[in-house]
């Protein structure tokens, strides 16, 4: 439709943020520069002009603390969002995370509850260097008791980071810096994506791949470009890593005999061996070649763009990962 | 002032060889040709140099995401540091860590460091290296207001206190992180109160006079040099620019006239202000100096420039050192 709505990925999460905010008085926001400056990204951009300084808290540079604050919020009955300027700096407040959110409710027998939202931005491709490009979602998908959103466009955004508020469990919503200005349809009524569900972005016949984040939009590049030569690519953005739509992709693959997973974190140990286990598990006679996987290659995000462009996957090595797939047949 | 007039001179340079590095940067970046991040150290330059000239070549120091103006200040090579600005094979980092991750451990310099206030705990492991080996080096860890507020901070403070480490915590005061002015985000005015709490020593020192700096260094590093402990000195400076890049974009944290009152301060104008009054030092003499660094500027820029990109088969290239200590 011409005269769909169109909004930036930022602003989606945005706008998914003050519609929670406007009908759930339990809903605030902390972080830093989240407040007078709306976010080093601009997500939290006019937040605190409407909702006061008491549900849009600038905090100190500290990140145990944030998430500690998100945690102890939770669990006495406010529904905290709390932001971590850059997935990297989990790292600073993986006790809070792994330790604490993720398991208060399992050690206390059950008696707890942590409607927790952590927000942070991962991903490379600004030539930011080793601490601040890391996507490091398999590390959090490891741990029972969260909940991990990655989501690759504006429409999806906002219904998902509207799922991570309502969600009565702690959730780790995962923006992508290089999708933060791209821009596309979302509905301005609120609206939900349930997490766990995936999406089939691209139906096709040939060949499964299962990709997420940027790598979901790679991936339609490359699907496009195969298309040329005859293979039809289906495309399956799980959205949410963990849970993970795994009939999703399942179904496809008997489908399709063939499957490849891409993600932007270092292959070795990713969720790309999580997803291709559980295809070779569950769909392993229907499978035509081994299930393949395209990730970043076993070192650190370099910072010289003539190293970062090599090491990020992109179309063309999604193009080259599917060729070498379709050729064992 | 009775610092001898070659240590002034020491520090002018010091200070005037940060200036042109961080400007040269600053064009670069505004015209597009340094990629990623760029903290621009320009306006607290008396506070690396203060520091940096009260210590010996050998001596370490862990710096932050503003880290240039550090390595500048130690020794650092303008050719190579531009290089890696520029992401080259020739760079410091071989083009893998940029400004952010900038260092040369020859001149003991630990890193620049993309995680706010983790440079504070290497600082307390390398202090406890030197006394385990007597090697009679200090160690100091240069970090930022707002890094105070991160536990890292605390636990290296603690730490290097309850081991009496040969240590200096030599903290930037610029009274913001990143957009966030420090009352937002603590209680306390002065950084030094922290150090009480520790038991180490503290004092507050105009980060805008870098005799005053260097003074409160050398008896710190005195200190720590001869089994005193840690002690912590706040510096009150300013960053003149954006917190990164050069232009303020966006929306307006600080007020145009709390930039230029701390403009006003310069550094290095003050310094070569009361050296001429003082007589100590003439306009030509500093016309000379400034001149003779610009060339080096010029010749960094060209040298990167000329330097090749990395090639693609490095990027797995240094992740581990070899059994053999090859890398
Ligand atoms: C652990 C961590 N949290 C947040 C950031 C983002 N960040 C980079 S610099 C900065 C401000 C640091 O303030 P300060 O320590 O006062 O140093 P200044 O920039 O003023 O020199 C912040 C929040 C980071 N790099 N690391
Ligand atoms: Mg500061």
């Amino acid at each position: 439709m011409a005269d769909e709505r169109k909004l930036a990925y930022v602003m989606a999460f945005n706008e998914a943020v003050k519609q929670q905010m406007e009908v759930d008085s339990s809903v605030f926001c902390a972080g830093e520069d989240i407040g007078a400056f709306g976010g080093v990204f601009g997500t939290f951009g006019g937040l605190q002009a409407k909702f006061g300084a008491d549900r849009v808290v600038d905090t100190p540079i500290s990140e145990q603390a944030i998430v500690g604050l998100g945690v102890g919020a939770a669990v006495t009955g406010l529904r905290p969002i709390v932001d971590l300027m850059f997935m990297d700096f989990i790292c600073v407040a993986l006790d809070q995370i792994v330790n604490q959110a993720a398991k208060l409710k399992y050690m206390f027998g059950g008696d707890a509850v942590l409607p927790l939202t952590i927000t942070t931005a991962g991903g490379g491709g600004l030539s930011a260097a080793a601490q601040h490009s890391q996507s490091l979602e398999a590390l959090l998908c490891h741990i029972p008791g969260l909940k991990v959103v990655m989501p690759s466009n504006p429409y999806d955004m906002k219904g998902l980071m509207t799922a991570c508020i309502q969600e009565n469990n702690p959730t780790v919503m995962i923006k992508h810096k290089r999708l933060l200005g791209m821009t596309g349809h979302v509905p301005e009524e609120s609206y939900s994506i349930p997490l766990g569900k995936g999406n089939i972005v691209r139906p096709g016949k040939d060949v499964t791949i299962v990709a997420y984040a940027r790598m979901s939009n790679e991936a339609l590049i490359a699907a496009e470009e195969l298309a040329k030569d005859g293979i039809d690519c289906e495309i399956i953005d799980p959205r949410t890593l963990q849970p993970l739509d795994t009939d999703l992709i399942i179904s496809s693959v008997k489908k399709t005999n063939h499957a490849v997973v891409v993600h932007e974190a270092v292959r070795f140990g990713g969720l790309g061996g999580e997803i291709a286990s559980q295809i070779q598990e569950l769909a392993f006679d229907y499978l035509d070649a081994p299930v393949t996987r395209i990730g970043a290659p076993f070192s650190p995000v370099p910072f010289s763009p003539a190293l970062e462009q090599h090491y990020i996957p992109d179309s063309k090595t999604i193009v080259q990962g599917i060729r070498d797939v379709m050729a064992r047949v | 002032m009775d610092l001898p007039v070659h240590v002034q001179l020491d520090l002018h340079r010091r200070m005037v060889r940060i200036r042109l590095f961080e400007e040269a940067a600053g064009r670069l970046a505004e015209s597009n040709r340094l990629p990623g991040f760029l903290h621009l150290y320009v306006g607290e330059e008396a506070v690396a140099a203060g520091v940096c000239g009260a210590l010996n070549d050998d001596d370490h120091i862990t710096s932050t995401h503003r880290g240039h103006g550090h390595l500048v200040a130690k020794g650092g090579d303008f050719n190579r540091m531009m290089a890696e600005l520029m992401g080259k094979a020739t760079g410091y980092c071989k083009g893998k860590g940029g400004s952010m991750h900038i260092s040369d451990t020859s001149l003991g310099m630990l890193g620049a460091n993309g995680i706010v206030g983790a440079g504070s705990p290497i600082a307390v492991g390398a202090a406890f290296a030197n006394r385990y080996r007597g090697r009679g080096q200090v160690a100091v860890a240069f970090f930022g207001d707002g890094s105070t507020n991160i536990g890292a901070f605390h636990e290296a403070a603690n730490m290097a206190c309850a081991l009496h480490l040969p240590i200096v915590f030599a903290c930037e005061n610029n009274e913001y992180g990143e957009f966030t002015p420090r009352d937002k985000t603590m209680a306390i005015t002065d950084i030094v109160d922290r150090a009480a709490g520790y038991g180490m020593p503290g004092v507050i020192v105009d980060g805008m006079d870098v005799i005053a700096v260097h003074e409160a260094a050398v008896e710190a590093v005195e200190r720590a040099r001869s089994g005193g402990g840690p002690s912590l000195i706040e510096a009150k400076t300013y960053r003149f620019y954006n917190h990164h890049g050069v232009q303020n974009l966006g929306l307006k944290y600080r007020s145009d006239d709390e930039v230029a009152m701390w403009k006003q301060r310069d550094p290095i104008f003050t310094l070569e202000d009361r050296m001429i009054e003082n007589k100590a030092a003439t306009r030509d003499q500093f016309d000379a100096i400034w001149a003779e660094l610009r060339a080096g500027i010029e010749a960094a820029i060209a040298f990167a420039d000329e330097s090749p990109y990395p090639t693609p088969d490095q990027i797995t290239v240094g992740v581990y050192t070899s059994m053999s200590g090859a890398s």
